[in-house]
């Protein structure tokens, strides 16, 4: 075994691939931002709210319906996605044609008002989730040891993230969406109801936010400030990636991922602050972000 | 004429004795604590209800006494703790401020209370400097701190055999102070200590750290932080098959709200050092029935039974002195009176400001073993009050030094 920078090579392998699974989550949960930022033009603060939400739904279908992990991943997104249709329809449509700074403003009000009510219900303290028979132990790698959930992890949403990509760069729908977005009143004179598009939209990036709640709920506390805790992360890296870019969203998610596994390695102390001196330095160097073009 | 007058005297007298007895003595009292983060639930809400039961009992009416009771939430933010000490002593008439978990915060108020010679009852915050160093005139430290846990909890895992450790560290006062005071401990009783990291405070993700843990192949990974931060600890701990590969973690700081949140399942087996546990006797029973009126479903932590015993004493203290005016004087009239409550027992405050009370060696029961809601604990040996605390002669308080 050789060393880099006095680390054994081991470890940091073993660091790379943490940092990949946690770049994961990022990814799921700035591709929701994303896609609501790039459909919308709306800033979706209430989006860890509704992370939370997933992992809270989780637990609650688990504890009440003694439905498990499996049936909530199916469940749950649709469930807190339709909470999201009628949040766009009682909110967020008359809000969208505004300045940006009113979307925001009623999206991060909604998620403390979200967060207060779950605080005010479950406490503080967050409820317990097991990890599903199924995903149970894991392999040891020779560099480290891999829990076969965290596995599970990286894959699927590494699939959930492509589909997502593909679904709107490469579909006939997806170019609809790209199309209203550029130039709604158009497509509106092609016979596409764009009011109606938008809304399923939300719903989606609300329904990838759950998403990713549900996946959460065996490896951290499930707790109402869950979402609170990982949002401004996530908000960190749509930037860096570029507000609106699907693929920046994801490149960076994992990207920024490794690199905060790596600050835990050389410089712990650092760990949570590592990824907005990136932030501060692209912005610096590429105000758009990494994939982002200047409107 | 005369009558008339005599008259007129004995009903001035008869109503400046009415008004006196209308203008009880003014006593406000500040919960300041974590209301919405990762102690919140150690503290928070549950510590003002403990506080609320306090007052009750003590019953203000009865003693010609007035007490109102305020609560903010410091955020865990130094700066927004001692902003809101301040507006509280010198805007709001605030006599004493108790709770605060964080001992960054602890310390920074600590300083605010002593400058505005008010009171300051810690019950949240862990840091042992709390009563060495950084001891102060004005302020107590009522329920535990770093150098009983070191001690109850450190000491006996070392002497069942955990001899290396790694430390898992919350990277500022409190967890620093746990560690080096278990360190001492770990080293004085033949244990090593191969390494530590130290994490940011509110980390959601341990798995890097768990994963340098495991490879300095100590055999007990010693957790030096505390609420949301132990619990993601145990939990993703569990995962990476930590104790399964013989290593084993001391979670240096557990409260009952924590062994709720992860489930006894991933909790069981956890030792654990706390001068209260809600279901010891038919006093702390009836008191938890009592409190649980306010916080239905959950299970009141040592912190929020040393909320309700550090304002019980207060009371009495002001009482005694009939007034609560003079911070300096109503903390020596506290540590004059010995203190005794249901949840504690019978003790006493030191010169340098430490409460003194027994504390008890718990071990998390596996799912099998509870029987009930909240039977989370066995109760493996009790440390006797005058071995529980760091004795004085080691304390480097300069009020203990002045007085010699």
């Amino acid at each position: 075994m050789f060393d880099i920078f006095g680390i054994p090579s081991q470890a940091l392998f073993g660091q790379l691939l943490i940092g990949l699974i946690n770049g994961s989550f990022y990814a799921l949960l700035s591709l929701g931002l994303a896609v609501i930022f790039g459909m919308l033009n709306v800033i979706n603060f209430t989006h860890g709210a509704q992370y939370m939400m997933g992992a809270f739904a989780a637990y609650l279908l688990l504890q009440y319906l003694g439905l498990n992990y499996w049936e909530a991943l199916v469940i749950v997104p649709l469930l807190v996605g339709a909470s999201g249709i009628l949040v766009e329809r009682l909110f967020l449509q008359y809000v969208r044609k505004l300045d940006h700074v009113y979307g925001l403003i009623l999206t991060f009000g909604l998620a403390l008002v979200i967060e207060g009510l779950f605080r005010n219900y479950f406490g503080s303290s967050g409820e317990p989730y097991q990890v599903p028979d199924a995903l149970q132990g894991g392999h040891n790698l020779g560099f480290m040891f891999l829990p076969n959930y965290r596995a599970w992890v990286i894959g699927f949403s590494l699939v959930v993230c492509l589909v997502t990509w593909f679904a709107i760069e490469r579909t006939r729908f997806g170019s609809y969406l790209r199309a209203a977005t550029e130039n709604p009143t158009l497509v509106r004179a092609f016979g596409i109801n764009v009011p109606r598009m938008v809304t399923l939209t939300y719903g989606f990036g609300v329904g990838l936010a759950a998403l990713a709640g549900v996946m959460a709920a065996p490896i951290y506390n499930v707790s109402p400030q869950m979402g609170s805790e990982v949002i401004i992360v996530v908000f960190a890296v749509v930037v860096i990636g570029g507000m609106g870019s699907i693929l920046g969203a994801i490149v960076t998610g994992f990207g920024l991922g490794i690199i905060e596994g790596l600050t835990k390695v050389f410089f712990p102390e650092a760990s949570s602050t590592v990824i907005f001196v990136v932030m501060a330095i692209v912005l610096l160097i590429r105000p758009a972000g990494l994939f982002g073009r200047l409107g | 004429m005369r009558a008339a007058a005599s008259l007129a005297f004995a009903l001035a007298a008869l109503m400046t004795t009415v008004a006196h007895a209308q203008n009880p003595i003014p006593v406000k009292i500040g919960v300041l604590t974590d209301m919405s983060s990762l102690y919140a639930a150690d503290t928070g809400p549950g510590s003002v209800s403990a506080a609320e039961l306090a007052i009750h009992d003590f019953d203000p009416a009865a003693h010609n006494m007035k007490v109102d009771l305020v609560s903010a939430d410091h955020q865990n933010k130094p700066d927004v703790g001692v902003s809101i000490a301040r507006q509280w002593y010198d805007v709001d008439h605030v006599d004493m401020i108790v709770d605060v978990p964080n001992s960054a915060v602890a310390l920074a108020v600590s300083d605010v209370t002593r400058e505005k010679n008010k009171v300051f009852l810690v019950s949240g915050a862990a840091s042992s400097d709390l009563t060495g160093p950084k001891c102060t005139p004005n302020t107590i430290h009522w329920t535990y701190d770093t150098w009983m846990l070191a001690h109850g909890t450190g000491r006996s895992i070392v002497k069942t055999g955990g001899k290396t450790w790694f430390f898992i560290t919350a990277d500022y006062a409190f967890g620093h102070a746990l560690e080096r005071d278990t360190t001492a401990v770990v080293e004085a009783n033949g244990g090593k200590v191969l390494g530590h990291v130290f994490v940011p405070l509110n980390t959601q993700d341990f798995s890097s750290f768990l994963l340098q843990a495991q490879a300095s192949k100590a055999q007990i990974i010693g957790l030096a932080n505390a609420g949301g931060d132990t619990i993601n600890s145990i939990k993703q701990g569990a995962e990476f098959g930590i104790t399964k590969g013989g290593q084993h973690f001391a979670g240096l700081l557990v409260f009952i709200p924590d062994v709720q949140a992860l489930g006894l399942q991933a909790a069981q087996g956890l030792i654990d050092t706390e001068p209260f546990y809600w279901d010891m006797n038919a006093g702390t029973r009836a008191w938890t029935k009592r409190w649980q009126v306010k916080q239905p479903g959950k299970f009141p932590s040592e912190i929020q039974a040393g909320v309700y015993s550090a304002t019980l004493h207060y009371l009495k203290a002001v009482a005694a002195l009939k007034s609560a005016a003079d911070g300096k004087a109503v903390v020596a009239e506290m540590k004059k009176i010995p203190t005794d409550d249901p949840l504690f027992g019978k003790g006493y405050v030191r010169a340098d400001g430490r409460t003194i009370h027994p504390a008890y060696l718990f071990q998390v029961k596996s799912p099998a073993e509870s029987k009930y809601p909240g039977d989370d604990y066995i109760l493996k040996a009790t440390i006797p009050a005058n071995e529980a605390f760091r004795p004085m002669s080691q304390d480097n308080c300069p009020l203990v030094n002045a007085s010699k």
